[in-house]
């Protein structure tokens, strides 16, 4: 069975995030000024196979934290659903 | 002696060390990325660059390079690992040196002359400079910002493990004005064993009076001493 793994890589709390700092400026510069926080990641997609859920996403946490993640100085969260084969994806409704 | 010097794609700072290697008159070997073999050096650069396009992370991919596996084992058996730029990135990566290097406070490449001061000369890097000497080494990075933990910060301090600290000029702490906002200014460790240094700075760009220093070469010079008395030591009955 295929799963579609979702990983976002974040910046641990402590650590500075010079360009977090820079879009919060440019955002309150285009006067979004109710900003009080920004935090640029990493967005990871992949397309795994697996038996199981739990199996899938034991993997990917080991790949979280052997290549995907430096853990000095990242975090990171893994999202997973199955994916759906574009094969067999449901054909969109006749316009 | 020989200096081996590792190529990635990307590398591009491996002349510069070659050639700083051979003004002093000793011999540069290439060791490319895909070998395992040193070829018996007796210290080992990971030049600077951009290695696998600083995909990921910097460093993150060269880890992982066959090359790097005997560049593991030739560290833990105490053999001389010298990481410049690139080179520090891919060590504290292989976690062979502790933290990690973050994108510049200014989030700008910078690229001018930075002037560290030796905050140890009991390294085998180190050792043929004057004990807070303040060198004009080059810097060229856009990731060199040293982080670690407050603890691992502490330890490296309290063990003197700082090699190299940015500094004004005159030697006088550096305020705000350090190229990359790092930690406490560090520019350059050691390893716990000493025999492995990361440094963001690149010494082989102040290795003749042309190229506006000399002052890179007091490292080279340090090696090139320790190594000799190694085998000095060795060859002893």
């Amino acid at each position: 069975m295929r799963f579609l793994a979702e990983v976002v890589i974040s910046l641990k709390p402590v650590v500075n995030d010079p360009q977090g700092l820079t879009v919060r400026a440019g955002l309150h510069q285009l006067g979004f000024a109710e900003v009080t926080e920004v935090r640029v990641g990493k967005h990871i997609t992949l397309e795994v196979d697996g038996d199981s859920e739990a199996s899938v996403r034991r993997r990917v946490a080991e790949m979280c934290e052997r290549l995907l993640r430096n853990p000095v100085i990242e975090d990171y969260r893994i999202e997973l659903r199955p994916a759906i084969e574009a094969s067999t994806a449901p054909l969109p409704p006749p316009a | 002696m020989r200096f081996g010097i590792a190529v990635f794609p990307g590398t591009w700072s491996d002349r510069d060390c070659a050639r700083a290697v051979e003004v002093l008159g000793h011999r540069s070997v290439p060791l490319w990325h895909r070998d395992r073999d040193l070829g018996g050096v007796d210290c080992v650069i990971l030049p600077g660059g951009f290695s696998y396009g600083d995909h990921l992370r910097t460093g993150a991919v060269a880890r992982f390079a066959p090359l790097m596996e005997s560049v593991q084992e030739f560290a833990a058996s105490g053999g001389l690992v010298w990481g410049i730029c690139n080179g520090f990135q891919i060590l504290c990566e292989a976690h062979l040196l502790p933290g990690a290097l973050t994108r510049n406070v200014s989030l700008e490449f910078r690229c001018e002359t930075a002037w560290l001061r030796v905050e140890t000369v009991e390294t085998p890097f180190t050792r043929a400079c004057d004990p807070g000497a303040v060198l004009a080494i080059p810097v060229s990075h856009g990731e060199g910002r040293y982080v670690a933990d407050a603890p691992t910060l502490d330890r490296l301090e309290a063990e003197r493990r700082v090699a190299f600290r940015y500094v004004a000029r005159d030697g006088l702490p550096v305020g705000d004005a350090s190229p990359n906002g790092s930690l406490r200014d560090i520019a350059g460790i050691v390893s716990d064993g000493r025999n492995v240094l990361g440094m963001m700075p690149h010494p082989e760009r102040a290795a003749e009076a042309l190229l506006g220093s000399e002052d890179g070469m007091q490292l080279f010079r340090s090696v090139v001493e320790a190594v000799a008395e190694r085998s000095a030591f060795v060859a002893a009955p």
